[in-house]
């Protein structure tokens, strides 16, 4: 399962690494767009496998920010 | 005058600057970023200099590469506009350095008002009221506790260097002051590269309203009347007005009169706005000092029929002022509306490409707009793309119009707050004129 940005922006904080547990609802990624805090969440329950950006990183809308198994 | 200007900053602000130099017979150059190449107010302007990559940081923010567009295109001096670097002490003084005049106030002035701590002990010394508070830096969140005991909940916790509601947070109890402290400063330090934060007691049923004035080389200063400018969200204003259907006319007089007492103490020139808290008892308070042109300008312009960017051209080239206190007129009322790129219920920002755009036209309408159909909004900056401005005899006639402007206002692609500013400027409280800064949480969703 892929957490997308929901809009372009760049990534202000990563809140998860590889190997967590994230429950549904669990901010994962905070994005920074047009001066604003964006939270990214996910959708459902799982395991952290992959953070596939960096704190800093320009992102476009639909980009995957971090995957669950 | 000027022969040739250049203008530091972009969108509708960039036009805005742009058509006062057409009529002046000015030259005006524009900078620019990659993402802005396409932009009206790099078309409109005599000349454009691409300054840079998206970010701020790499172009609107980078003063060297600005400076030197101007050398090159043989500018005499640089409007900041607002935002950006339209506030930044150092690029003030660069611009100086450089042999430009710099269309503001002296670096010194900047940097003293840019500190809101050190500002609240400049007003307190001119005699201007300042809400109690603590003026010491707090070292951290223990000092933060501490100072709020004294002042006693709920108090606003701020980022000196603060600005556009960023690092501002309304605290209601020592948890939440405790919740707020470190992402507050680390905000600040973020957008403004200084995380000083200091306490304010929290002032009930608030109106923010804020004082224009002009003020030339030779210690003339007029206040051009007052904004009322309370309706926010974020704590960034969505609707202004002028004059403020709130405070009486004794009140009135007696924060013009601050006001003008403020600039005349720290020697100000050029425009700026000295922003008050009024309560429900009508007490002002000093909250801070704008040392620039202001977003909400056109409102002033509308009820004086002055062309405030005019003014400040003719101040910063040496000018007297042309006017008096005593030859000013007010007519009628002027309200203003910030068209945000933005979802209107969860204010989301809202970038992509706009498909389809139609102004609205009718009597007393005016559009400070930064884009076109087929224009990109990018991510990398403020989500205002245009403001409505209308002007009536009355306020009542202000509303009708205003309302019927943004029911007529067609832009796709791309959402916005319209659907939030109409139900702003028709709900029964907003015409009664009771428009205190809660207003959002209050009476809308």
């Amino acid at each position: 399962m892929e957490i997308t940005a929901s809009m372009a922006g760049s990534i202000w904080k990563v809140l998860v690494k590889e190997g967590d547990q994230v429950k549904e609802g669990d901010d994962v990624v905070i994005l920074e767009s047009m001066k604003m805090e964006i939270p990214i969440a996910a959708e459902e329950d799982g395991t952290v496998v992959k953070v596939h950006v960096q704190e800093g990183d320009f992102v476009n809308d639909s980009d995957v920010l971090v995957e669950l198994a | 005058m000027f022969k040739k200007i250049l203008i530091a900053n972009r969108g509708e602000i960039a036009r805005r600057v742009i058509r006062t130099c057409k009529k002046l017979g000015v030259q005006s150059v524009a900078v620019y970023s990659e993402a802005d190449a396409g932009s009206l107010f790099v078309r409109e302007a005599d000349e454009a200099y691409c300054i840079g990559k998206p970010p701020v940081n790499q172009s609107y923010l980078n003063a060297d590469a600005i400076i030197q567009a101007a050398k090159e295109s043989g500018a005499e001096a640089v409007h900041p506009g607002y935002g950006l670097l339209s506030e930044n002490a150092a690029f003030a003084k660069k611009c100086i350095e450089a042999g430009l005049v710099f269309i503001g106030p002296p670096p010194e002035i900047v940097a003293a008002m840019g500190s809101k701590i050190e500002a609240r002990r400049t007003m307190k010394a001119a005699g201007v009221p300042i809400i109690e508070g603590v003026d010491a830096p707090l070292a951290d969140e223990e000092a933060a506790v501490q100072a709020a005991q004294g002042i006693g909940y709920p108090v606003m916790l701020k980022a000196s260097a603060g600005g556009g509601g960023i690092g501002m947070e309304f605290v209601r109890s020592e948890a939440e002051l405790r919740k707020a402290f470190a992402g507050n400063k680390k905000r600040a330090e973020m957008f403004f590269g200084d995380g000083t934060m200091f306490i304010e007691k929290y002032i009930e049923e608030p109106h923010h309203i804020e004082v224009q004035i002009l003020a030339d080389q030779y210690e003339n200063i007029v206040p051009l009347w007052e904004r009322e400018c309370s309706i926010q969200r974020r704590h960034q204003k969505v609707v202004e007005e002028a004059p403020s259907p709130f405070i009486s006319e004794a009140t009135r007089q007696k924060m013009l009169e601050a006001a003008v007492q403020a600039a005349k103490h720290i020697g100000y020139t050029n425009v700026g706005t000295i922003e008050f808290i009024v309560d429900r008892d009508q007490n002002f308070y000093f909250l801070e000092m704008n040392t620039r042109l202001q977003v909400e300008h056109p409102v002033t312009e509308e009820i004086t029929g002055l062309d405030i960017v005019e003014e400040q051209l003719k101040i910063a080239s040496g000018a007297r002022l042309g006017i008096t206190r005593e030859m000013l007129k007010r007519n009628g009322h002027a309200i203003e509306v910030r068209i945000y790129a933005e979802d209107p219920e969860s204010f989301f920002p809202s970038p992509g490409k706009i498909t389809a755009l139609r102004l609205p036209e009718g009597d007393e309408i005016r559009n400070e707009c930064a884009v076109e159909a087929g224009s990109e909004v990018p991510p990398f900056y403020d989500p205002m793309i245009a403001k409505l401005i209308a002007w009536g005899r009355t306020r009542k006639e202000a509303c009708e119009r205003i309302r019927s402007a943004l029911e007529n206002y067609q832009i796709e692609g791309i959402k916005t707050n319209i659907p939030m500013l109409i139900e702003t400027v028709s709900h029964e409280q907003f015409l009664k004129g009771y428009t205190t800064t809660h207003f959002v949480d209050d009476f809308l969703n």
